[in-house]
């Protein structure tokens, strides 16, 4: 009787076990099955190194926004205006080194400076008001949006510092531009902290138990201001990447941003610490999606597919969430 | 009273006493939640609180834990030393002190390991977690106490009795490291929801830590649990000290006296006997949650009272009876119709005449809106208002019933969250009873309404019953259901355990019979 039972048991955890693999590397399969799929259907242009590294390379501004928002979601706060906030950086780079004639150093740094700014603003409201962040940066987004396209006369600028642009995406190693292994070493960092410091410690109780992280003695408010000031810091980041990686400057296209960046941000909390935001996972989320719409364009598919895709994804992602959580409430 | 009781408990035991606490009074606005409070705990002792709903234990706990401020005069000693209340959040740890509440302090979702190092990582700055050695070291600890809990595992999958055990190793650890000299731990009833066999668990935990030099408050409702594990036990009955007793030197009834008091003659309050014609509503084997197989008859105007101790499931009954609950099984009939309360839904139970009114008042009306969009809710697309709502003749509505309810302020454009919380109440239930209900469900109807708007509140049950509603009451105030009801079901463990009817029905009994439910083989009784 008792064998039985433990014996079934056995079986059980290592079909658990097995659940567990297939789910933490899900979507790294899906990944390596998309490129297959699109690799079989054309071979010579989807499947070329040159094409390969483009996408590693361009879509390291996708990777950083990411990358940024995990940080306040896994506090329980949304940042909406991370995406404006990489326009305004974008924007204040090139402004400030073409038209004002600031040195690149300069313009970056107050670039960078503005991001926080946006930030420390968020988190004011957020925590002063207890205005619901979403709302927050949602007005705040719009607000600098506006803002961005009035001191630029809503204008695309170019000719940004080439020093910029040879940092970011000219300069290779291994054929693969620089930007992706600044937003690479960005994902370790976030890794390291989340998973091996005190800090990433908090950050996931503040999340999950705002009174169990009070009562543990940890300063709930001053966690969830941090988040909210290091992703948009991290915004601004992804604006200089995003000036150095097309030389220019134009007030709309960072707005593209967001929703990809969310469903890869969703789409990555499915992946390799599932039910948890997780920068590795973010970052297959992305290249991810991105390999997909690429493979569909070079397939020839109009261009909304995009929305099609990245809009599907974001609900399928946070669908695929509440099913893995579904399940582990029912296992009790 | 017994010779046991001590007279100043604490004298001539352990001359410096892990903690002792002297002339402690607490006031909320007019209303004294505790009197003069004494209490000693000495070094290695387990010290059992006790007491009712509102005997002023939690008030005390929450002094303790710094949540409240005391009325000046209050003191406190550690270890011998004096120590201002209330007691800032940082000077736990280094008092040796450690809070265990009832709702444990865990988040389900992350795993034990994250769960047991999170007291630590909220104070200590670490910039390198060494995961694989902390693992090694929680297994240990748990090794170490008897526990079979992988630190990998998310909190979510543990048992309740697991979770306890949990919290409490885990608060036990904290001040063994800390290197308290006398470490205390306080454990705000960690048993209501555990099975009687998972209680032993817990307690051969504490009986461990104990041994290791920890002294326990343990808080709990349950005197069987007290009498099994405590070496003296302090009674708080109205705000102030009942008595400290040793445990093993006296029985039950003497503890259970202590914690009701002098038997008070509500016969007053009752309302005189009445003839309750026959059951026209019947509710048969209502399953749920702990709550098993269920069975009540009510007939037209009759009250019955739902009790028991808090996790006894009486509280669930109603919410289940109105579709607010999850339900396994069970039917309710209504004048020979019989529905499936497993399908039940708010909107259903309304269509048959049931209304409920939450004990949360958060969860039954809107504080922010008026008063009469409050009262209003129910009757608007029932004729009265249609597709338009016609305003002017909802508020001489609302007017009229706040002036038959005598709910202060007389203006009901006010929000009802300005109103006191008996008048609050007061709209609350004229919200649904001018909806003419054949069967009223409420939940702790009195919770946060003062001494005069109490009598105002029963009233208005009463004159409910006398239209020919049938009310069912639950709660946890064993006066307010002596003065209330014509039956009292005394639950436990999920089943009911006893009913009194007539005569038989008293605060103290009610409060006898819920101490003493917890016995095995209590038959029912009747009067």
């Amino acid at each position: 009787m008792t064998l039985a039972t433990s014996d079934t048991g056995e079986a059980h955890a290592r079909r658990q076990a097995w659940i567990d693999r297939a789910e933490r590397f899900g979507l790294l399969i899906a990944w390596a099955a998309v490129i297959i799929v699109f690799g079989l259907l054309r071979p010579d242009t989807f499947l070329s190194w040159a094409n390969l590294s483009t996408i590693l390379g361009s879509q390291a501004v996708l990777v950083v926004v990411t990358l940024g928002l995990i940080i306040p979601l896994t506090a329980g706060d949304y940042d909406l205006s991370i995406a404006s906030v990489l326009t305004l950086s974008a924007m204040l780079v090139a402004v400030l080194n073409v038209w004002v004639g600031l040195p690149i150093v300069a313009a970056i740094l107050l670039a960078l400076l503005a991001g926080i700014a946006v930030g420390v603003i968020n988190g004011f409201f957020v925590i002063y008001f207890r205005i619901h962040s979403l709302i927050v940066t949602l007005g705040m987004g719009t607000f600098i949006h506006g803002l961005t396209l009035w001191f630029s006369d809503t204008q695309t600028i170019s000719g940004v510092s080439i020093g910029l642009v040879r940092a970011v995406i000219i300069t290779r190693v291994l054929g693969i531009p620089l930007a992706f292994y600044y937003a690479l070493i960005l994902a370790l960092v976030i890794w390291y902290v989340f998973s091996y410091t005190a800090i990433g410690q908090r950050l996931l109780f503040v999340g999950r138990g705002r009174e169990v992280a009070r009562l543990s003695g940890i300063n709930v408010d001053r966690m969830r201001w941090g988040c909210l000031v290091v992703s948009a810091f991290l915004g601004a980041v992804a604006g200089v990447i995003y000036a150095g990686t097309i030389g220019a400057a134009d007030p709309n296209s960072g707005l593209t941003y967001l929703l990809p960046a969310f469903a890869a941000a969703f789409l990555g909390a499915t992946s390799i610490q599932p039910g948890r935001f997780n920068p590795i996972g973010s970052v297959i989320a992305v290249y991810f999606l991105v390999t997909g719409i690429t493979g569909l364009s070079i397939l020839g598919v109009s261009t909304f597919v995009q929305d099609l895709f990245y809009g599907g994804a974001l609900i399928v992602a946070v669908t695929l969430s509440q099913i893995v959580r579904g399940r582990e409430e029912r296992l009790n | 009273m017994d010779a046991a009781i001590a007279a100043d408990p604490g004298a001539g035991q352990d001359p410096v006493p892990v903690l002792r606490i002297a002339g402690l009074s607490k006031h909320f606005g007019g209303a004294q939640a505790l009197a003069n409070v004494g209490l000693t705990v000495a070094r290695g002792e387990v010290h059992g609180l006790l007491g009712q709903n509102g005997s002023g234990k939690s008030t005390l706990i929450k002094v303790l834990s710094g949540f409240h401020e005391p009325d000046p005069g209050a003191q406190l000693w550690v270890n011998g030393v004096e120590v201002a209340l209330p007691i800032p959040p940082g000077a736990f740890r280094s008092l040796g002190i450690s809070f265990v509440h009832q709702h444990l302090a865990l988040v389900p979702s992350l795993t034990v390991l994250e769960n047991l190092m999170i007291g630590d990582l909220a104070v200590e700055g670490r910039w390198r977690l060494d995961w694989r050695g902390e693992t090694a070291r929680a297994r240990d600890l748990f090794a170490r106490y008897g526990l079979a809990i992988d630190p990998r595992m998310p909190v979510e999958r543990l048992s309740s009795v697991q979770r306890a055990l949990l919290a409490i190793v885990r608060a036990f650890d904290q001040l063994r490291r800390s290197r308290a000299p006398a470490p205390l731990l306080i454990l705000d009833e960690p048993t209501p929801f555990l099975p009687a066999s998972d209680v032993e668990h817990l307690f051969a935990l504490i009986r461990t830590i104990v041994a290791e030099g920890a002294s326990v408050i343990f808080v709990s409702h349950d005197i069987d649990e007290v009498r099994a594990i405590t070496d003296r036990a302090t009674v708080l009955r109205d705000g102030r000290v009942a008595g400290t007793v040793v445990t093993r030197e006296v029985g039950k009834d003497d503890i259970v006296r202590l914690i009701v008091g002098r038997v008070v003659d509500l016969e007053a309050m009752r309302p005189p006997r009445r003839s309750l014609g026959t059951p026209t509503i019947t509710i048969a084997g209502l399953s749920g949650g702990i709550v098993d197989d269920f069975s009540l008859s009510l007939a037209t105007g009759e009250v019955v009272g739902l009790t028991g101790l808090i996790g006894s499931g009486y509280d669930s009954v109603i919410g289940m009876i109105y579709g607010a609950e999850e339900t396994r099984r069970g039917t309710l009939a209504i004048d020979g119709a019989i529905h499936d309360l497993a399908a039940m839904t708010p909107a259903r139970a309304i269509a048959l005449g049931a209304v409920f009114v939450p004990g949360d008042r958060s969860r039954g009306a809107i504080p922010t809106l008026a008063v009469r969009d409050n009262i209003s809710l129910p009757v608007l697309g029932r004729g009265l208002a249609g597709l338009a709502v016609n305003h002017r003749r909802l508020a001489r509505r609302a007017d009229g019933i706040g002036e038959r309810y005598d709910i202060r302020p007389r203006d009901t454009g006010l929000p009802l969250g300005s109103l006191s919380g008996g008048n609050q109440q007061k709209a609350v239930l004229a919200k649904w009873f001018e909806v003419a209900p054949r069967l009223i469900l409420l939940d702790e109807p009195t919770q946060g309404v003062d001494i005069g708007a109490r009598e105002q509140v029963f009233n208005i049950i009463r004159a409910m019953c006398e239209k020919g509603a049938a009310v069912i009451c639950a709660s946890s105030d064993y006066e307010q259901l002596a003065a209330l009801s014509d039956r009292v079901v005394v639950f436990s463990r999920g089943r009911v355990a006893v009913t009194l009817r007539g005569d038989a029905i008293s605060k103290s009994a009610i409060a006898e019979s819920c101490y003493r439910s917890a016995e095995p083989g209590m038959a029912e009784t009747a009067a």
